[in-house]
């Protein structure tokens, strides 16, 4: 395959940037779309040039780290996908490729096409956890949990935090992300003791840290890698909703021990 | 917004049920039995406020959010967003700034002639809203205009309610197909028996 890439070239987060186009040939359709960019870097390295800076880590779509905004799609035109599980048969010979860094305003550039994503981890940080004691390991089974609400716990726990969703939206809104993170801890008994407080926290800071707000048009969903569902965001609406009118105050309400 | 969306929608059954009796051929005997029973009961008055307040508030939070939206991405990307998504929902803003214009209009014809900031058109009373719907539509082109922004509402329409259920965390496997559906007839109710009005007076009246 010999491929057009069109590629966001910039120094550093005060530098200004552009488009770069590059050629690309003989690309094998069965490589992955990392092997790709990894064989344009050797070209522009041996040209003496500065590569490609991209994120990429597990390669094998379970660590979250990959991103990149493909022909107008986060994790290019696979459903399902993160970037590093793309391969070049997706494409066809001759295409033109517009590779874009994630855009929002939490996600300030970093390097081309590397976005620094700790703002989501600020989210984590804000109440995205259980507050555990040690102490002795309870039975298993002296917690019964409906097997629904362990599907759906799992489910919104396979979130990786890659940011497809913010890249994806309209608004760039982290809800579906801030939406997992509330679900897979509020709908398990143990979660459930902080789960007002949480909500409340991860979603102030959601908001100070920029995010946008959802719309509803669900790109989110559609771009998930993990495929998660638009379901959590109406329970950390919901949740959101009734601790604000229910929860009572706390003076200084803080988490851990 | 959610919520002041899904009183809005309510109040327009109230108002399409009123604007229907146009279509009995009794002279407009009920149709202004109905408006004078709104312009001056009580309760219906003190609701005119709440009414307002809803529109006020519904069109504040819409545009302040939608600003905020628009900040949250301050580079935006080459290539436009492909993303798989419901049509309608991406034009919320401005199929609402349509309808926005269209409530000018309307309240420009009717309301502020009752309160006297617009005056009365020449040959009709202050409170005789059946001639004054009637001078309207018998116009073919005020009629088109009519039936356009209600299409318009239409699009808004079916998005907005299951838009506002599910903001609301009004969401449950159970219903969440009955929700959509729902959305769909209304918007289709909504939008078809407005029109309904305008068509009948310029084809059959």
């Amino acid at each position: 395959m010999d491929l057009t890439l069109k590629i966001w070239r910039q120094k550093n987060s005060s530098s200004k940037g552009k488009f770069e186009t590059y050629k690309v040939n003989d690309v094998s359709p069965d490589s992955s779309f990392f092997e790709m960019l990894d064989t344009l870097n050797q070209q522009i390295i041996e040209k003496g040039n500065d590569p490609v800076a991209f994120d990429h880590d597990c390669r094998e779509g379970i660590c979250g780290t990959c991103s990149l905004y493909i022909n107008g799609r986060p994790h290019g035109p696979k459903r399902g996908i993160t970037t590093c599980q793309l391969h070049m048969r997706s494409f066809k010979n001759g295409d033109t490729i517009v590779v874009e860094p994630w855009r929002a305003k939490p996600f300030p550039l970093v390097k081309d096409l590397i976005v620094d994503r700790s703002a989501l981890d600020l989210i984590i940080q804000a109440g995205g956890y259980v507050s555990v004691n040690t102490g002795g390991i309870p039975d298993a089974n002296a917690i019964p949990i409906p097997k629904m609400n362990a599907d759906l716990a799992m489910d919104a726990a396979s979130c990786i935090g890659c940011g497809a969703c913010v890249a994806s939206c309209a608004n760039a809104s982290a809800m579906l992300f801030v939406g997992a993170k509330v679900s897979q801890l509020a709908l398990l008994p143990q979660g459930k003791i902080e789960a007002a407080n949480r909500v409340q926290k991860m979603v102030a800071e959601m908001d100070r840290l920029g995010f946008g707000n959802c719309s509803n048009t669900y790109a989110c969903e559609a771009e998930c890698p993990k495929e998660i569902k638009v379901t959590n965001i109406a329970r950390m609406n919901r949740q959101f909703m009734k601790a604000k009118v229910c929860a009572e105050k706390h003076e200084a309400a803080s988490f851990g021990g | 917004m959610g919520l002041f969306g899904l009183f809005l929608a309510m109040f327009l059954l109230v108002h399409l049920t009123i604007n229907l009796l146009l279509l009995c051929n009794d002279g407009g005997e009920l149709f202004t039995a109905a408006s004078s029973f709104m312009g001056t009961n009580i309760a219906i008055k003190i609701f005119e406020y709440v009414l307002f307040g809803g529109f006020f508030i519904h069109i504040i939070i819409g545009v302040i959010i939608t600003l905020k939206n628009w900040a949250s991405r301050p580079v935006g990307y080459l290539v436009a967003n492909k993303s798989h998504t419901s049509f309608f929902s991406k034009y919320m803003f401005y199929t609402g700034a349509i309808i926005f214009i269209f409530l000018i209009l309307h309240f420009m014809h009717f309301f502020f002639i009752k309160i006297g900031w617009v005056q009365v058109p020449a040959g009709l009373e202050k409170h005789d809203f059946y001639k004054m719907a009637i001078a309207l539509f018998t116009n073919k082109l005020y009629s088109l205009v009519y039936i356009a922004f209600f299409i318009f509402l239409g699009f808004h329409l079916n998005h907005a309610i299951q838009s506002g259920f599910q903001t609301l965390g009004l969401n449950h496997n159970k219903y969440n197909c009955t929700i959509k559906r729902v959305s769909l007839i209304y918007s289709l109710l909504v939008a078809g028996g407005f029109s309904l009005v305008p068509i009948y007076f310029m084809f059959f009246f």
